[in-house]
């Protein structure tokens, strides 16, 4: 579905993506894991087009959209949630949605169709849909979901969650993976999940891919990368000898 | 109450309905594109040149020489942005503030070769009505009152469309919004020509009132800026705010001296506030 081919970001004279390749087949949740400033987010940024990249290639379904703008890789079938979530908090939590549902594809929909994908985006997630409720106040849980209702009224094919645990308890966190799950048995997304919290992770995603310094260096089963000696050195330091 | 003081608080609130409407179109584009266009006041005056020549010269009915000055002005908006501020939207603040600034000197020296440095008035006589021994300018009546229902209509556009929630949307977090789909550059087009037919609003209730000449939007830029910088910029409802205490402070000020010290007085309120709050009244 997705092929990222020797993808490379370069900020002045920091490489932050260096020369990353990876498949995505349609309907698996990768896991893209990896130490902070591994590159897993600026990765993110250049799929969903908040970044341009120095070079390579992103082609979604065999269209290249690297480079493209941001609404346009939406209109393509790309959504994307924040790890530090960013609603539109002077807009009620309806507002918030219905506005991805309204220009989340390229074609015209009426106002009733675009309010009620919205209804089925909050519903799906568990978030109410009237009128009145604010997005203001609302707890850390919350504004993850927010996040998620507003990716899926784009109707994507491909969900990019960005760290969908960060900041919830523990029932929370195992709520918000099986979502995740339910995401992609219930509507067919396919998934890309950065997290930081494993345990969780892996439990719900095929496979997964190491990032560090910019650099892939590891892609495989969930089990095999507990055990890669590469990876327990990113994040455990090398033994002592 | 002194009914001299009171006829001057009256009147003044009057204008202030015109200066709220001349307040919403500049923070409307400040808070989408983040640029301040210094020339939004001059912008205005070409409007009130086009209202002059389509009325007054070629003698199009009154309200169908408002409409055509109108588009003409938002058109005017379409053109800026794409010309002037497109090219400079990532640059420093001080690149763009130079940009706009040269676009104020090129429309008044553009006006002024074109038109001379004429004061031309579009000969409307509106009356001065009488109310309880006080005088009100009519003209300033239907100002007011036209300016008001300008601002509730930008008020339920911006609430009740898609496009009004994505302009609002993206006055809060610019970055995020192409990810729900929304084009940004499509977003800025609307903005400008929204707040260039304000101007155009404003320059034919302006029109009723004042002469046209060159330097106008030197009388209105300097007032306009400080209303919107008081209420904080960006902030519509804190702009439409200040530009009635502003109204009033010059009021009232001019009512116990004369205009001059007034603006003086206004000026010096402001740069205070500054000192006291200096993201602006109603910031948050």
């Amino acid at each position: 579905m997705l092929v990222v081919e020797r993808l490379c970001k370069r900020f002045g004279g920091f490489l932050a993506v260096n020369q990353v390749s990876f498949e995505l087949r349609q309907g698996e949740i990768l896991g893209l894991i990896g130490p902070n400033g591994s590159g897993k987010s600026t990765t993110f940024n250049l799929i969903a087009g908040n970044l341009r990249p120095s070079s390579g290639s992103i082609r979604l379904e065999g269209k290249e959209i690297a480079g493209l703008p941001a609404h346009q890789i939406c209109h393509n079938g790309i959504g994307r949630t924040f790890q530090i979530p960013r609603p539109f908090r002077k807009l009620s939590l309806i507002e918030n949605v219905t506005l991805a549902a309204y220009y989340g594809q390229s074609g015209a929909i009426s106002r009733a169709e675009a309010y009620r994908r919205a209804a089925e985006a909050l519903d799906m997630v568990g978030l109410p849909s009237d009128e009145s409720t604010r997005t203001e106040g609302l707890g850390a849980a919350a504004l993850k979901k927010l996040e998620l209702a507003r990716a899926l009224a784009t109707k994507p094919r491909l969900l990019l969650a960005d760290e969908s645990l960060g900041g919830l308890d523990r029932t929370e966190m195992e709520r918000a993976a099986d979502l995740l799950g339910s995401i992609r048995s219930k509507m067919g997304i396919t998934i890309i999940w950065v997290e930081h919290i494993m345990g969780v992770l892996m439990r719900v995603v095929d496979r997964v891919i190491v990032l560090d310094h910019g650099e892939k260096i590891f892609e495989g089963a969930p089990a095999q990368a507990a055990v890669d000696p590469r990876v327990t050195e990113v994040y455990l330091g090398k033994p002592r000898a | 109450m002194d009914i001299y003081l009171l006829e001057a608080i009256i009147n003044r609130i009057l204008l202030g309905g015109v200066l709220a409407l001349l307040a919403l179109g500049l923070n409307l584009i400040f808070g989408v594109i983040d640029v301040v266009w210094i020339a939004y006041a001059d912008i205005v005056m070409c409007g009130m040149y086009a209202l002059y020549f389509l009325y007054a010269e070629y003698g199009v009915p009154l309200p169908v020489a408002c409409l055509i000055a109108i588009i003409g002005v938002s058109i005017l908006g379409v053109v800026v942005h794409l010309l002037i501020i497109a090219p400079v939207l990532n640059s420093p603040p001080l690149n763009q503030l130079l940009a706009t600034g040269g676009l104020l000197f090129f429309l008044q020296s553009f006006a002024t070769l074109l038109f001379g440095t004429d004061f031309r008035n579009i000969g409307v006589r509106l009356p001065i009505l009488e109310f309880a021994t006080m005088y009100i300018s009519f003209a300033r009546l239907i100002a007011f009152m036209v300016g008001l229902i300008g601002a509730v209509v930008l008020y339920l556009f911006l609430k009740r469309t898609y496009i009004g929630t994505a302009i609002r949307a993206i006055a809060q977090d610019r970055d995020i919004v192409g990810l729900m789909g929304v084009d940004q550059r499509r977003i800025y087009l609307v903005t400008s020509a929204i707040g260039g037919a304000l101007a155009g609003l404003a320059a034919c209730l302006l029109a009723l009132q004042y002469d046209v000449h060159p330097f106008i939007g030197n009388t209105f830029g300097p007032v306009i800026f400080m209303i919107c910088v008081l209420g904080g910029l960006g902030n519509m409802i804190g702009g439409f705010a200040a530009s009635f205490i502003i109204s009033q402070i010059i009021a009232i000020g001019g009512y116990y001296s004369n205009t001059e010290w007034s603006y003086v007085l206004a000026f010096t309120f402001f740069i205070v506030l500054m000192f006291i709050r200096p993201r602006g009244l109603f910031a948050r």
